[in-house]
């Protein structure tokens, strides 16, 4: 276990451009909904090829954030930088073809087909007067073929499971061929054998070398797939760095005011967390 | 066939597999034949029985007219009789109906789509409403004809709109609220053009009986041809937006991430959608459920993607028949159109939710 990097938290290194590669970063954000502050000042770099989690206890500002860098929430105060350029200041669809999002709970039209759905996710590719190239084409059976669906492609998505639906919602986000995603919640109500389904294509992702960025419950999953951790509670980042940096009692409990006992699991060496005790 | 294989946890995909491989392409393509032969079939027979009930309505009235009349009179010819019924009556009232057919049925889908809400129609929500109490307003107070009316149509619709829209802003069950308010003012609205018929004069209240359920009763060329000169921009515009309107169906982050400028598209589509029903409204008045019932027929004609096309020529093919229907059905009367969509409309909505399919258990 080398540990030779040291992510230095909270210091911004230079906030104009991405000197180490990183696509996608966020320099003092603020975030909100009408009245209410919900992000406070996030400052990251979020680095290439890698997956990142952000694991959080419930509403602190985890979905928001993840809103915010994909320019769905205008920030209220500092920036969000995709490739060096202010992201509010880039065309929305030039956005859409260099960061795909997948929302927690997008609506899904009825009789829909799979493959009808799938091919939706080629809209930023498209000009106002749409045209279906080969390229559109490569690009949805792709897509299919990674998530293991090209057999169902003709089939009503809401006739499938809710597992084989995250499975299908995320081949739409491949058929945009984004080099950055993120993902709110991917895994949850998914039962254990989907969310390895779906952490394993997020890890295939990664290896392809696309940039990651997930929002997680579960946070012995998140160890486990996550090259980089934040920790967010009310709006602000507590800590960030590797799984073994950040999933400790300490953390824990600063995080989710539970005391925990944390154990390296016995086949990958991850952390993973046994929950003792509320401490408020 | 529709049930998939319950999927145990599948192995990662193996990385090395190629992408477009012979049989994917094959299986995609196999795939898309189902719903591309559906939609191709629907057309056509849409298109044929648009075809024949204009014949239908054109030329087999109380005065028929044959087919090679007919094609005569329009090359030019005088045919006693014929000529006049054909060019003043039955034709104008044909034409208009599949124009104001089309534009409620567009209008009415695009809007359902916009919102997410099949209850979200132009006629449901007060639109329509608001251009007919504008339209009455114009003819019976301010005693005027032709564009002035259009005009006093649009205003209404874009109040009525502007009334609506304000009730959408914040987060979550926005259209609820929207639609909550739409019926209230409606009904009001409605209540508002029998109040201004009630102190109309006699003779100006029978022109006025088309804004109270919609009639083609009075058409004339002249209101064709403003309504043309309308469609000809409106239409292709609003089939233009509604391409981006299958994006928008998969929730407003989702379209917003896909590169849609969901606020710029529900602005566009508005807008036109408001134009549109004003000005059918203005010559042909409040048709009722036409708006309201072409798209969910054409949605299950076609399931899967919403087609502000195919609702168009539903809505054509409905205000043709219902006009034909409501020229003759009762010898020595004209009924009004509207009155006879009404009438229809009615069992095709208990038909429709009780067809429903059964779908989206959890949600």
């Amino acid at each position: 276990m080398t540990v030779t990097e040291t992510p230095a938290p909270s210091a911004p290194p230079n906030p104009t451009g991405a000197p180490d590669g990183s696509r996608l970063a966020a320099h003092d954000l603020r975030l909100g909904y009408d009245g209410r502050v919900v992000v406070d000042g996030v400052t990251l770099e979020l680095s290439t090829a890698r997956t990142t989690a952000v694991v959080g206890p419930n509403g602190c500002g985890k979905s928001t954030l993840l809103r915010g860098l994909g320019r769905l929430l205008r920030p209220r105060g500092g920036t969000v930088l995709l490739d060096g350029d202010e992201i509010g200041s880039l065309p929305t669809r030039e956005v859409a073809r260099r960061l795909g999002l997948l929302p927690q709970q997008p609506v899904l039209p009825d009789g829909v087909t799979l493959l009808e759905l799938v091919e939706r996710g080629r809209h930023p590719h498209h000009g106002l007067f749409r045209t279906w190239t080969r390229v559109d084409e490569a690009a949805v059976a792709e897509a299919l073929e990674r998530t293991d669906l090209v057999e169902l492609a003709g089939v009503a998505v809401d006739s499938l499971s809710g597992g084989q639906r995250q499975r299908v919602w995320l081949a739409m986000v491949l058929a945009q061929q984004t080099s950055v995603l993120l993902l709110d919640e991917p895994t949850s109500f998914l039962d254990i054998a989907h969310q390895l389904d779906v952490l394993d294509l997020v890890r295939t992702l990664r290896d392809d070398g696309t940039t990651v960025v997930m929002v997680l419950h579960d946070l012995g999953m998140a160890a486990r797939y996550a090259d980089h951790l934040v920790a967010m509670r009310d709006g602000r980042v507590v800590a960030e760095g590797t799984p073994h940096e950040v999933v400790t009692p300490e953390v824990v409990e600063e995080v989710f005011g539970v005391s925990a006992l944390v154990v390296a699991d016995p086949e990958t060496g991850t952390p993973v967390v046994l929950p003792r005790r509320r401490v408020s | 066939m529709s049930s998939a294989p319950p999927l145990a946890s599948t192995p990662a995909t193996p990385p090395t597999a190629p992408s477009g491989t012979p049989s994917t392409a094959a299986t995609l393509a196999r795939a898309r034949r189902g719903p591309r032969r559906r939609r191709t079939a629907v057309v056509a027979a849409l298109l044929v029985l648009f075809v024949s009930l204009v014949l239908v309505r054109a030329l087999l009235g109380d005065y028929r007219v044959s087919f090679v009349d007919a094609v005569r009179i329009l090359g030019g010819e005088q045919v006693p009789g014929a000529s006049f019924v054909l060019l003043e009556s039955t034709l104008p009232r044909a034409v208009m109906a599949v124009l104001a057919g089309a534009e409620f049925g567009a209008a009415g889908a695009a809007f359902q789509v916009l919102l997410r809400n099949p209850l979200a129609s132009p006629d449901v929500l007060g639109l329509t409403h608001g251009a007919s109490a504008g339209a009455v307003l114009a003819v019976v107070a301010l005693g005027v004809r032709g564009t002035p009316v259009t005009l006093a149509a649009l205003a209404g619709a874009v109040l009525a709109a502007v009334v609506i829209l304000s009730q959408a802003g914040g987060r979550g069950g926005a259209t609820d609220r929207m639609v909550l308010v739409g019926v209230a003012l409606a009904a009001g609205l409605s209540a508002l053009v029998h109040w201004m018929l009630l102190r109309a004069s006699i003779h100006q209240a029978q022109d006025a009986l088309v804004w109270l359920s919609g009639s083609l009763n009075t058409v004339t060329w002249a209101d064709i041809g403003r309504l043309l000169a309308l469609d000809a921009v409106l239409l292709p515009l609003l089939l233009l937006l509604a391409g981006r309107l299958p994006v928008l169906g998969l929730g407003d982050d989702l379209a917003a991430a896909l590169g849609v400028r969901v606020t710029g598209l529900r602005v566009g589509v508005t807008l036109v959608v408001v134009a549109l029903v004003a000005s059918a409204t203005a010559v042909v008045g409040p048709v009722a459920f036409v708006g309201f019932l072409s798209g969910p027929i054409a949605r299950r004609l076609v399931p899967g993607r919403p087609s502000v096309g195919i609702a168009a020529l539903v809505g054509a093919v409905v205000v043709v028949a219902a006009d034909h229907v409501a020229a003759y059905a009762v010898p020595g009367t004209a009924l009004p159109v509207g009155l006879v969509t009404g009438l229809l409309g009615a069992p095709v909505l208990l038909w429709m939710l009780r067809s429903r399919p059964a779908s989206q258990e959890d949600r």
